[in-house]
């Protein structure tokens, strides 16, 4: 699977096909037999209560988990062994829950690492460093320097990332998954922790990577006013299960969904 | 004042990545290199030679080697010693089977044969991280130096086990053996030091060194951005190796001439100064390894000057006040400034943008 057949696919078809999904850490079942359908171009959102397999979710889709059985259509081919470095060769990008943000270097440099997998020199040539090498490392940072202009991050650009409030933090790693210029962007809770403001930002820069750059989104999230505002689809989980999938004005009238979240009357 | 960078303009990405970005570094720089280069060798002595400048740029290299791998990819190593035995061995092995062979291209070969070495120690390194992979690297050290204890083969089956160097000429002056000219050594070990830590620096500002530090940081993360983690793991130990095994060449073809393994690159000898010299230097960064090796260098002959010459101990007793006022320093060092000498350095910097007139 290459990340040319996910360019080629039309926007408004699947991209990601979710068939039959189970995942099991011994006796736990994280997932069981979720499926579901990613089409190109959309903000999705993945929602469900705290442990319901949200998240594993997203490390099944990157293949940081491997399912216990069911089968993962990407780009209109089934895929066997995934590896993450593959997922991101293939153009899926991440962030992630908890900030994993290279915390000893630069915002730049750790944006300069959403473009490794693009840099093509070998080490010798990195030793030497001279012609080449040197339009590389411009060329790629001119794409990064686009980045740092769009998500505002001008000022911060030398500072070491692990000295940066956690709304900036969460910023450079949407940077530096932007930086990968990926076709598929997967989003694990971007706007925990934030307030009202940040979280204005932070969807701003979710729906206008959307629209501009027009990648996929995948986004896990649990501030309900936000998903229902962004996302075009939404699918519910809850203990691993898949309860409802559909637009946001359908999954706020889904009565399972309502179960899940509020409780059942006895 | 005196870094005054206001009115530096850097109009291209280029510039802006230099290694030496401020106009002052630069000045300062080919200043340094200037009095490296032409003053420093009408002037060397013997002693200047083998006291001081040969092992600073010997544990230089062998601290940039070390930094690349510690403080850059994050891979704690014990073994420095044991590479840089796997570096003397191969210069000395390969001086007998290549009589012919240029000393320059000896070393880098050594280097290169160090570097294979490194990769082999180094696969451990994908199963298990900090201290576990710092004690699986102890192991190669003490299994290193066995071996070269064990199989004659290796020192040539001489009687004493130890290996000696014989001489070597560049452009018709012996750079090794007996009746090398102290300025032809000097110079010989700082043209390396000076083309490998550019080369170095180079890495670590292009893409292998920000995979390392990815993988360093968060390797996870690294691994979902696409960063292989063994091959860039396994790239630290190879380069980190092929450094320490062109210190462990130059250690033993330049600066002693003759060796016996256990005592020269025991564990006490080599791979503990050499780490103490990245932590007081400063981890990941690469003016902290040549200040670290200064410190470890001129720290002891300091103290000998002061205690046997100014206040008149004996020898030996100056030699236990040494050891102490060492570990002290050590200790006072990691709590009052973990991130070592460079950030001390890059502090004084911030403090002289403004100096003398703060406000």
């Amino acid at each position: 699977m290459s990340l040319t057949k996910i360019q080629s696919i039309p926007y408004g078809k699947e991209v990601i096909k979710i068939k039959n999904i189970s995942l099991a850490f011994g006796g736990v079942k994280a997932l069981t037999d979720v499926s579901f359908e990613v089409k190109k171009g959309e903000v999705f959102a993945i929602i469900g209560p705290n442990g319901a397999g949200k998240s594993s979710m997203l490390n099944v889709i990157n293949g940081f988990y491997k399912p216990t059985s069911g089968q993962i259509n990407f780009a209109g081919e089934d895929r066997k062994e995934m590896i993450p470095e593959f997922a991101a060769k293939s153009g899926i990008a991440r962030t992630f829950q908890n900030i994993a943000l290279f915390k000893g270097m630069s915002t730049l440099d750790n944006l300069m690492t959403g473009r490794l997998l693009k840099q093509k020199q070998n080490f010798l040539m990195q030793a030497l460093y001279f012609g080449p090498v040197q339009k590389e490392e411009a060329y790629h940072r001119d794409k990064v320097e686009r980045v740092i202009d769009f998500l505002d991050l001008q000022a911060i650009r030398r500072t070491p990332v692990g000295s940066l409030p956690y709304g900036l933090q969460k910023r450079v790693e949407l940077g530096r998954a932007l930086a990968m210029e990926p076709e598929i962007l997967l989003l694990d809770e971007p706007m925990a922790g934030m307030n009202v403001e940040e979280k204005q930002d932070m969807s701003r820069f979710v729906l206008t990577a959307n629209d501009e750059f027009k990648t996929t989104i995948v986004l896990i999230e649990h501030d309900m006013s936000v998903v229902m505002d962004i996302s075009d689809r939404i699918v519910v989980l809850d203990y691993g299960k898949k309860i409802g999938e559909g637009k946001p004005s359908e999954i706020l009238k889904n009565k399972a969904v309502i179960d899940a979240y509020l409780g059942v009357a006895d | 004042m005196i870094y005054k960078e206001t009115g530096q303009f850097k109009s291209t990405y280029e510039s802006d990545h230099s290694i030496f970005p401020l106009i002052q570094d630069k000045i300062a720089f080919n200043i340094l290199m200037l009095v490296a280069f032409l003053v420093v060798p009408f002037f060397i002595d013997s002693y200047w030679e083998k006291a001081i400048l040969i092992p600073f740029l010997i544990y230089s290299m062998a601290a940039i080697g070390l930094n690349i791998l510690t403080g850059y990819c994050g891979q704690v190593s014990l073994g420095t010693g044991g590479f840089m035995a796997v570096g003397a061995f191969a210069t000395y092995k390969i001086m007998t089977f290549f009589p012919e062979l240029n000393i320059m291209i000896i070393v880098l070969l050594s280097g290169v044969i160090t570097a294979f070495v490194g990769i082999l120690f180094g696969l451990p390194s994908l199963r298990i991280k900090g201290f576990y992979l710092a004690v699986a690297t102890l192991a190669s050290q003490f299994f290193i130096i066995w071996l070269f204890n064990k199989v004659p083969w290796f020192y040539n089956y001489s009687d004493t086990g130890q290996i000696t160097v014989s001489e070597r000429t560049m452009f018709g002056v012996a750079v090794t053996g007996a009746n090398a000219p102290p300025y032809a050594t000097y110079l010989f070990c700082l043209i390396l030091v000076i083309i490998l830590g550019f080369a170095a620096k180079n890495m670590i500002r292009s893409k292998i060194g920000r995979s390392w530090m990815a993988i360093r940081d968060m390797d996870i993360a690294a691994e979902i951005i696409g960063v292989p983690p063994l091959k860039t793991k396994l790239s630290a130990f190879a380069i980190s190796s092929f450094y320490i095994g062109i210190a462990g060449s130059l250690y033993f073809a330049v600066y002693l001439g003759a060796l016996e393994v256990t005592e020269s690159f025991d564990i006490m000898a080599i791979s503990f100064p050499v780490l103490f010299m990245i932590i007081i230097g400063g981890l990941g960064s690469m003016l902290g390894s040549f200040l670290g090796a200064a410190f470890i260098v001129l720290l002891p002959i300091f103290l000998k000057n002061v205690m046997v010459d100014l206040i008149g101990l004996s020898a030996v007793t100056a030699k236990h006040f040494e050891i102490t006022i060492w570990g002290l320093l050590m200790v006072v060092f990691l709590i009052l400034e973990p991130h070592g000498l460079a950030r001390l350095w890059s502090i004084a910097k911030e403090k002289l943008r403004k100096w003398p007139f703060p406000y």
